[in-house]
C-alpha cells in the first residue's frame, strides 16, 4: 500500500513541473509587456527599460523560469503588478470563502449524487429511475451561471429568503455564513450531483450483472445486503473518478459562482486579475489550482487502492 | 430406494429477448434422491444452467421468467415461497457453485468475510464464531495455511483454490443439496479431478445430494449415479449413469457418446461428431427438436414431439424410435 | 489468450466499419423515428444551425444599435423576448447569438478532433515522442478548461478566433489522451497483432485496422466536446472574456441581464433557455449515438453514463 502511494506521488511530480512550465511559458511568450502595465500609459522608454531591468525581465528565459520555480519552492508566489503586494499575502484572505464553498459542495454533491444514483439503480427501469435520470441529464446540460441567475431571481429577488449578494465570513457566525452561502452551494451541488448520480447508477447496474452478485444471492444474502455490501464498493471506482473530475469542474464553477454571488474568493480574484492583466496573480492562481487538482487526483488514486485490493499490488 | 429430495415437475423457464421468446427450459421433470449424485448433461445453451438457476430462483427477471411447474424440495414447492423464505433456503439448505471461479467471488471482500457471510445469515453465528468456523471450512477443503488465507482477497488465490473456497462456502451451512453448475469447466484437467473428488468427499460425508451440471461425459461416468440428458430445453433421456453408457436409447445420447473418446472402446474407433448444429432456440424445428441431426428420424419425428416416457425401471427416453436406437450396435 | 491458428479468422474479428457507417443517414432517420427524444434533439440542432446561418437576415431590428427610448421593455408582440438595457431586441440578439455558439462549438470540435486524433495515432507508435507529448498533455489537463482559456484570452486578447484557440487547447489534450488510450488497447488486440504478424505496414494498420475501430469513441466524444465548447464559450462571454459587448452572444446577453434582475428577468432568461436546450440536445444525441454505435461503450467514457 505504501509503495503504491509513494509511486503515485512520484508520478505526480513531473505533472506539477509540466504545469509550472506551461504556466510560466504562457505568460512569458504572451504579447503583454509587464513593464508597460506596471508603469502605466505615460512611461518613457527609459523608465520601461529600468523597470524591466529591476524586475529581471531582461534576463534569459531559462534563468527567469528557474528563479520562478525556486521561489515557488520557497512558497513565494510572486508580487502583484497592480498592488505591488506579495501574492501569498493577497491569496490568504481569499482562501476561506473558496474552501468553505468547495467543502460544502463536495460533501453535499457526493451525498446527493451517490444516494440518487443508488436509488435509481435500485429502482432501475421504474418511473422514479427515469425521473431521476431526466433530472441528471438536465443538470448535466444546464449552465451553472444561468441556474445561479434563476435561483437568485426566485429565492433572493422574489421570495427574499436569501440575500442577493452579501457574503458573510465564518467569523460572522456559522449560521449567517451558511445562510449567505446557501444559494451558491446549492447551485454547484445540484450540477455536480447530476454528474455523480449518472455514473453511480450505471456503475451499480454494471456491477449488479457480475457473477459474484449471483454468488451473494445464492448464499441467501438479502437484496439490501447484495446492494450495499456486495455491489457498492466494486462500483465505487468510477464514482471516485467522477467525484475527482467534478472537483476540477468546481474550479471552473467557482470562477462563475463567485462572480455572480460576489463571494470574495479565489475565483473572483482570478477574474479581477484577468481584467487588470495582473499576470503574476494569474500565473500564481493557475499554479495553485492545478496543484490542488493534482493533489485531488492523487487522493482519488489512493482511494482506488482502498476500494479495490487488486490495485494495491 | 432413498427418499426423493428434489422433485422438479413440468418446469418451464423462458427468456424474452429481442430475437423472440426463448424456451430455455421446456416442461422438464426429474428427481434427485437423498444422497445421490445426479448429473444433468448437454451442450452449452441447452438449458441446463437455466434449470439450476430456476431451482434456486436466481433467474434474472426480466428477461427471464419461470412460467410453470413445481420445484419440490424436501416436500416444499420452492416456486411458491416468498422471497424471504426462499433466501432462507439459498445457501443453507441448497448450496450452489458456479462455473467461473475467477469472477464468482467478490474482488473487494476478504475470503473470511465472504465465507463467514452465510454462517451469519443462516446460523446466526457471531462474527467470532463465524470466523472460527470459516477457518475449519478452509481446512476441510484442503487449503493449507487457512488463517492467513482468510485475510486474503480472491485475486491472491489460484483458480482451483477459489473453487475450493466456493465449495467451502456452499457447504458451510451443511446443505441437503449441492448444485455444481459447470464448476470445473474453467479449470485445468488435473485440478478438475481434485475439485470433483473434493465435492464427492464432502457431500458423501454429510449425506448431501449433488446435482452436477456439465457437458463433460467423463465427469458423468466417474461421479454420477444417475444422469439426465438435455437437448434444446428438454430432457431426452434419464437413466442410471452406467445404463446410459452401456445402452444409450436416445439418438442424441448416442451422438454424444460417439463424439468423445472412450477407453473401453475398440482402439482406433473413429470419433464422430454429431452432424449439424445446435438449433436456434427462438426458431426450433417442428416435431422433435433433434430431427435435423438425427440419423434415425422418421416421418413422425418431423410433426410430433415425443414425450419422456418410462421404458424400463429408472429409464426414461423421449424418442419414438428408441427401440431401434438401442439396437444400433 | 489462444494462439492464432488461422490468420484469416482473426482478421474477420475486426468489425467492418464500412458496414457500420454505410447508410448512417438512413440509420439515423430510422433511429429517430423510433426514439422521440433523439428526433426532438436533432430538430433542435437543425433549427440552431438554420439560425446560425440566417438569423442576421431574419432579425427585424438592428440588434447592435442602442435605442434608449425602448430600454428594458418586457416581452410583447413587438419584442417577443423584450428589450435590454440599451433598448436592443433580446429575441433578435438571442437568435443571432446562435451563430457565435455554433461557430465556436463546431470549430473547437473539429480542430480538437482532427489534431487530437492525428497526434494520438502518430505518437502511439513512437515511444519517445509519446512520453514527451503525454507529459505535456497531462500538464494541460491539470488545468480546469475555463481557467486556462481565461488566462490564454487575457494574454492573446478577446476575439472569436482566440476563443476558439483557447478552448481547443484543452479539448485537444483531452482528445489525445482518450484516443491514445483506445489505440494502445487496440494494438494489443488479436487482429492488429495478426496484421502485424503478416507484415502490414504501420500506417496501413493505423488507417485500416485501428482508426475504423475507434471511430465510435471519437464520434461520441466529439458530441461532448461540442456541448462543452458551447457552454465554455457562453461562460467566457458571461465573464466578459469573449466577444465585445455589442456583438450578441448568449453568454454576454445573460451577463447584461444579471444587472437588471428586478426589471429585466427576460433578458437573461431566454438566451439561457436557448443555451440549455442546445446543450441538452447535443448531449442527448451523444448518448443516443453511443447506444446505437456500440452498446459496449456504455458507461465507459468518463463524462457519460447510460441513461
Amino acid at each position: 500500500m505504501w509503495r503504491y502511494i509513494a509511486q503515485r506521488v512520484l508520478v505526480s511530480i513531473p505533472v506539477i513541473i509540466m504545469v509550472g512550465i506551461i504556466t510560466f511559458t504562457l505568460v512569458y511568450i504572451g504579447p503583454g509587456d509587464p513593464a508597460a502595465i506596471i508603469a502605466g500609459d505615460e512611461a518613457t522608454p527609459e523608465i520601461l527599460e529600468r523597470i524591466r531591468h529591476d524586475l529581471g525581465f531582461d534576463r534569459p528565459f531559462p534563468v527567469q523560469m528557474g528563479e520562478w520555480f525556486l521561489n515557488l519552492l520557497r512558497g513565494d508566489l510572486g508580487t502583484s503588478y497592480f498592488s505591488g503586494r506579495e501574492i501569498t499575502e493577497l491569496i490568504t484572505p481569499r482562501l476561506q470563502p473558496t474552501l468553505s464553498l468547495g467543502f460544502q459542495v463536495v460533501v453535499l454533491s457526493t451525498i446527493i449524487g451517490i444516494s440518487a444514483g443508488m436509488l435509481a439503480a435500485w429502482k432501475a427501469g421504474t418511473r422514479l429511475d427515469k425521473n431521476l435520470m431526466i433530472f441528471a441529464v438536465l443538470g448535466f446540460a444546464t449552465p451553472g451561471f444561468w441556474l445561479a441567475f434563476l435561483t437568485i431571481w426566485v429565492f433572493a429577488v422574489n421570495l427574499g429568503w436569501f440575500p442577493v449578494i452579501g457574503y458573510k465570513p465564518l467569523s460572522a457566525g456559522l449560521i449567517p455564513h451558511l445562510h449567505s452561502m446557501f444559494l451558491p452551494v446549492m447551485v454547484n451541488s445540484i450540477l455536480a450531483s447530476a454528474f455523480i448520480s449518472r455514473i453511480t447508477r450505471s456503475a451499480m447496474l454494471e456491477v449488479l450483472r457480475e457473477d459474484y452478485i449471483r454468488t451473494a444471492r445464492a448464499k441467501g444474502a438479502s437484496e439490501f445486503s447484495v446492494f450495499l455490501r456486495h455491489a457498492f464498493r466494486p462500483s465505487a471506482i468510477p464514482v471516485a473518478t467522477v467525484i475527482g473530475a467534478s472537483i476540477a469542474g468546481l474550479a471552473t464553477g467557482f470562477v462563475l459562482t463567485e462572480t455572480i454571488f460576489a463571494i470574495p474568493g479565489l475565483g473572483r480574484m482570478l477574474v479581477d486579475a484577468i481584467v487588470r492583466r495582473d499576470y503574476p496573480i494569474i500565473q500564481a492562481l493557475l499554479m495553485v489550482v492545478a496543484t490542488v487538482l493534482i493533489g485531488v487526483n492523487l487522493i482519488v488514486d489512493i482511494l482506488y487502492a482502498y476500494i479495490d485490493p487488486r490495485i494495491r499490488y | 430406494m432413498a427418499e426423493v429430495l428434489l422433485k422438479v415437475k413440468n418446469l418451464s423457464t423462458l427468456f424474452r429477448t429481442e430475437g423472440g421468446v426463448v424456451k430455455a427450459v421446456d416442461n422438464i421433470s426429474f428427481e434427485v434422491r437423498a444422497g445421490e449424485t445426479f448429473a444433468l448433461v448437454g451442450e452449452s445453451g441447452c438449458g441446463k444452467s437455466v434449470t439450476a438457476l430456476s431451482i434456486m430462483r436466481l433467474i434474472p427477471t426480466p428477461p427471464g421468467e419461470i412460467t410453470s411447474g413445481t420445484v419440490e424440495f424436501d416436500g416444499i414447492d420452492l416456486l411458491k415461497l416468498r422471497n424471504r423464505e426462499m433466501r432462507a433456503i439459498r445457501g443453507s439448505k441448497i448450496g450452489m457453485i458456479f462455473q467461473e471461479p475467477m469472477s464468482s467471488l467478490n474482488p473487494v471482500l476478504t475470503i473470511q468475510s465472504q465465507l463467514a457471510e452465510p454462517l451469519k445469515i443462516h446460523m446466526k453465528l457471531s462474527s467470532g464464531a463465524a470466523n472460527d468456523r470459516a477457518e475449519e471450512l478452509v481446512n476441510m477443503v484442503g487449503i493449507p495455511d487457512a488463517r492467513a488465507r482468510l485475510q486474503q482477497y480472491p485475486h491472491e488465490l489460484s483458480g482451483g483454490q477459489r473453487q475450493r473456497i466456493m465449495i467451502a462456502m456452499a457447504m458451510s451451512c451443511a446443505p441437503r443439496l449441492l448444485i455444481a453448475d459447470e464448476a470445473t469447466t474453467a479449470l485445468d484437467v488435473t485440478i478438475q479431478a481434485q475439485i470433483l473428488d473434493l465435492m464427492q468427499d464432502v457431500t458423501e460425508q454429510s449425506g448431501t445430494s449433488l446435482l452436477i451440471i456439465t457437458h463433460n461425459l467423463g465427469i458423468v461416468a466417474r461421479y454420477a449415479d444417475r444422469v439426465a440428458v438435455m437437448y434444446a430445453g428438454k430432457l431426452r433421456e434419464v437413466s442410471d449413469a452406467s445404463d446410459m453408457y452401456a445402452e444409450p436409447q436416445h439418438p442424441y445420447t448416442v451422438g454424444l457418446l460417439r463424439s468423445v473418446p472412450r477407453l473401453d472402446s475398440d482402439k482406433g474407433a473413429p470419433l464422430t461428431p454429431i452432424a449439424g448444429e445446435i438449433p436456434d432456440l427462438t426458431d426450433l424445428p417442428d416435431g422433435c427438436a433433434f430431427n435435423p441431426r438425427c440419423p434415425w428420424a422418421v416421418e413422425r419425428c418431423f410433426t410430433d414431439d415425443p414425450e419422456l416416457e418410462e421404458i424400463s425401471t429408472g429409464k426414461q427416453v423421449a424418442c419414438f424410435e428408441h427401440a431401434s436406437v438401442a439396437l444400433h450396435d | 489468450m489462444a494462439a492464432i491458428t488461422d490468420p484469416a479468422t482473426e482478421w474477420e474479428l475486426a468489425p467492418p466499419m464500412s458496414a457500420r457507417l454505410r447508410g448512417s443517414l438512413g440509420a439515423t432517420y430510422r433511429a429517430a423515428r423510433r426514439d422521440k427524444v433523439l428526433a426532438a434533439s436533432i430538430t433542435v440542432l437543425l433549427i440552431g444551425l438554420f439560425l446560425a446561418f440566417f438569423a442576421p437576415t431574419l432579425a427585424r431590428t438592428d440588434y447592435e444599435r442602442t435605442d434608449p427610448v425602448n430600454r428594458l421593455l418586457g416581452p410583447s408582440t413587438d419584442h417577443w423576448f423584450g428589450t435590454d438595457n440599451w433598448g436592443r431586441d433580446v429575441f433578435d440578439r438571442t437568435i443571432v447569438g446562435t451563430r457565435l455558439s455554433f461557430l465556436v462549438g463546431v470549430s473547437v470540435t473539429v480542430v480538437s478532433t482532427v489534431i487530437g486524433v492525428s497526434v494520438a495515432l502518430v505518437i502511439s507508435y513512437f515511444r519517445l515522442l509519446d512520453s514527451i507529448i503525454m507529459r505535456v498533455v497531462d500538464g494541460f489537463l491539470a488545468f480546469p478548461t475555463i481557467l486556462l482559456a481565461l488566462a490564454l484570452i487575457s494574454l492573446i486578447g478577446p476575439s472569436v478566433g482566440n476563443i476558439i484557440i483557447a478552448l481547443s487547447v484543452t479539448a485537444t489534450a483531452g482528445k489525445i489522451r482518450l484516443v491514445r488510450g483506445a489505440v494502445l488497447s487496440l494494438r494489443e488486440s488479436t487482429y492488429v497483432e495478426a496484421a502485424r504478424a503478416v507484415g502490414v505496414p504501420v500506417p496501413r494498420i493505423l488507417m485500416l485496422h485501428v482508426l475504423p475501430n475507434i471511430v465510435s469513441i471519437i464520434i461520441v466524444q466529439a458530441t461532448f466536446t461540442l456541448a462543452g465548447a458551447i457552454l465554455a464559450e457562453a461562460s467566457l462571454s458571461f465573464l466578459g472574456a469573449g466577444v465585445p459587448e455589442y456583438v450578441p452572444s448568449w453568454g454576454n446577453i445573460i451577463a447584461t441581464g444579471q444587472g437588471y434582475m428586478q426589471v429585466g428577468f427576460h433578458i437573461s432568461f431566454f438566451p439561457g433557455l436557448f443555451l440549455t436546450i442546445t446543450v441538452l440536445a447535443v448531449v442527448l444525441i451523444g448518448d443516443s449515438i453511443r447506444d446505437h454505435l456500440d452498446p459496449k461503450l456504455r458507461g465507459r467514457l468518463k463524462t457519460t453514463a447510460h441513461s
